[in-house]
């Protein structure tokens, strides 16, 4: 698929009838979503309906069966696929955090651009100290993973992914694994980022945050879009049984 | 000084016939030791690098995504580890060196073989400690999450600095207790080289004793010491790197 053929105009990420089976058990029954530059998308669901094998799918953790998923053009479903290309489009956010434990919060962010970016050392230290500024870290810069806490630990991980400079951000049940205190800071990060401008998809349970900052829903269940909207009309009036049934335990 | 220490060893060995340290009196013999001494350091650097080596690439190939790489590793491991090293190192020597091919030497007509004594014992020690440092260097690998390789994934690392990078530094640190126990016993190991003639520290004690059997006693005493401090150096540092590479408020 020809790069340069993608423009703005055209979904940064287009999902077209994805299925996606672990063995015999299909996970995505036919997932289909298109997501704009610079929108904000909240997948929500029961668990175990195939949000994270989504969010995986998209930056090619997880391979597809069939259909087909672009990001900015590059077809992710494609045997020829360039991961890093991808990979230098897509940046990605875990529950359980996955920093690299035996270095510094500072030397976390730097690796990326050093080793597969190949930056000047330099250069990427004064990007990664902007980073930590701005996930509001001055000072724990030469702090180690297992001095910090979950929050300030998923704040350097949101950082050493924008250090790639990505065009889009997934984040899965990024705060998850957090205290409720800590939760608000890594929200606020996110917040700060989607009013930037930068394209994010997040699978998220924070529905009072997924009200706020979205700009589209999707609820998901065993494996297909069940409904889908901008969070007005979708926390309002939902129309499908599930997802009634869903939002009024949840909220 | 020097006069004086020699003396007293003299002195010793004339009073008491079984503890003659002919080598603290006698040039000739010192030389001797000190040669053997250089040869055990040499085999013992260049083994415990190699092996470690080894131990690294070869746990490397186990993940490796074809069978055949790693069924050749899981052989080399199951040989190495499962028949005497001190047979390994005859192997090597008399059954391999026939065929390694030979250059001739200065004069003319001696045939110089490539690989030498000393060459095969650090080949055939390295590759029977590698066998046991690339199981040791796996069981750290399996100590990292698997999770953490995937960050390092969705990062846009290729395989290889994800091992590089991420991988092997996090697996050394859990395998460093069983890669000193290993390194140990190489370096103890190496005294067997004495059986194709490499003339390391226990082979020049041999020769000394065999020479000049009122030194025996003295002689085991030295070998007995020198190993002491040579392995004890060797758990110095390795303790030292342990403590360097301890990631503050990660594990034990
Ligand atoms: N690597 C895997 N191998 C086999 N089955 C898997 C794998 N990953 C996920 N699954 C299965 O796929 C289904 C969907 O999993 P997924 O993690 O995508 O759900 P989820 O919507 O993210 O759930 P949760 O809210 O609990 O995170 C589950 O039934 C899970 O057991
Ligand atoms: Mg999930």
């Amino acid at each position: 698929m020809n790069q340069s053929a993608w423009t703005d105009d055209q979904p940064i990420v287009s999902i077209k009838d994805v299925h996606k089976s672990f063995g015999d058990l299909e996970v995505l029954k036919g997932i289909s979503m298109d997501v704009m530059k610079g929108e904000v998308v909240c997948i929500i669901g029961p668990s175990g309906s195939g949000k994270s094998t989504l969010i995986r799918c998209i930056n090619a953790l997880n391979d597809i069966q069939s259909g087909s998923i672009e990001v900015e053009g590059i077809e992710v479903n494609d045997k020829q696929l360039n991961k890093l290309e991808l990979r230098k489009k897509v940046g990605m956010v875990f529950q359980q955090y996955n920093l690299f434990p035996h270095k510094t919060a500072i030397e976390n962010v730097m690796m990326a651009p050093l080793k597969v970016l190949k930056q000047s050392p330099a250069e990427v230290e004064e990007i990664a100290r902007n980073l930590i500024k701005k996930v509001r870290l001055e000072g724990k810069e030469n702090s180690y993973p297992g001095e910090l806490s979950g929050g300030q630990q998923q704040r350097v991980a949101i950082a050493r992914s924008l250090a790639m400079n990505p065009d889009v951000m997934l984040f899965d049940e990024v705060t998850a694994a957090l205290d409720p205190e800590t939760v608000k800071e890594v929200l606020v990060t996110i917040k700060d980022l989607a009013e930037e401008g930068m394209t994010c998809m997040l699978v998220t349970h924070e529905m009072g945050f997924a009200k706020e900052i979205a700009d589209h829903i999707y609820f998901t269940d065993r494996g297909v879009i069940v409904e889908h909207g901008p969070p007005a009309t979708f926390f309002d009036s939902a129309k499908d049984e599930r997802t009634k049934e869903f939002l009024s335990q949840i909220l | 000084m020097l006069e004086a220490f020699m003396e007293f060893f003299r002195q010793l060995a004339d009073d008491y016939p079984r503890w003659n340290f002919i080598f603290f009196h006698e040039p000739r013999q010192w030389a001797r030791i000190v040669k053997g001494l250089q040869y055990t350091l040499w085999l013992s650097i260049a083994c415990v690098l190699l092996s470690v080596i080894i131990g690294v690439v070869g746990a490397w190939m186990q993940n490796s995504p074809s069978k055949w790489v790693r069924g050749i590793v899981q052989g080399y491991i199951q040989f190495f580890r499962n028949t005497p090293p001190f047979v390994q190192l005859l192997f090597f020597y008399f059954a391999l060196g026939q065929f390694t091919p030979a250059v001739t030497g200065p004069d003319g007509w001696t045939e110089i073989p490539i690989i030498s004594n000393v060459g095969w014992a650090i080949i055939s020690l390295s590759m029977f400690a590698g066998a046991f440092n690339v199981e040791i260097f796996r069981s750290g690998i399996e100590a990292v999450p698997e999770s953490t390789q995937e960050a390092a994934d969705a990062l846009g690392f290729t395989r290889l600095q994800t091992y590089k990078d991420v991988v092997l530094p996090l697996a050394f640190r859990v395998s460093l207790p069983a890669l000193n126990n290993n390194l140990v016993n190489l370096v103890k190991t190496t005294t067997q080289a004495i059986g194709i003639a490499v003339p390391e520290l226990l082979y020049q004690c041999v020769s000394i004793w065999n020479d000049y059997p009122s030194a025996l006693y003295p002689t085991m005493l030295l070998l007995f010491v020198s190993f002491i401090i040579l392995v004890g150096v060797l758990v110095y540092g390795m303790h030292r790197w342990e403590h360097k590479m301890r990631i503050p408020g990660y594990g034990g």
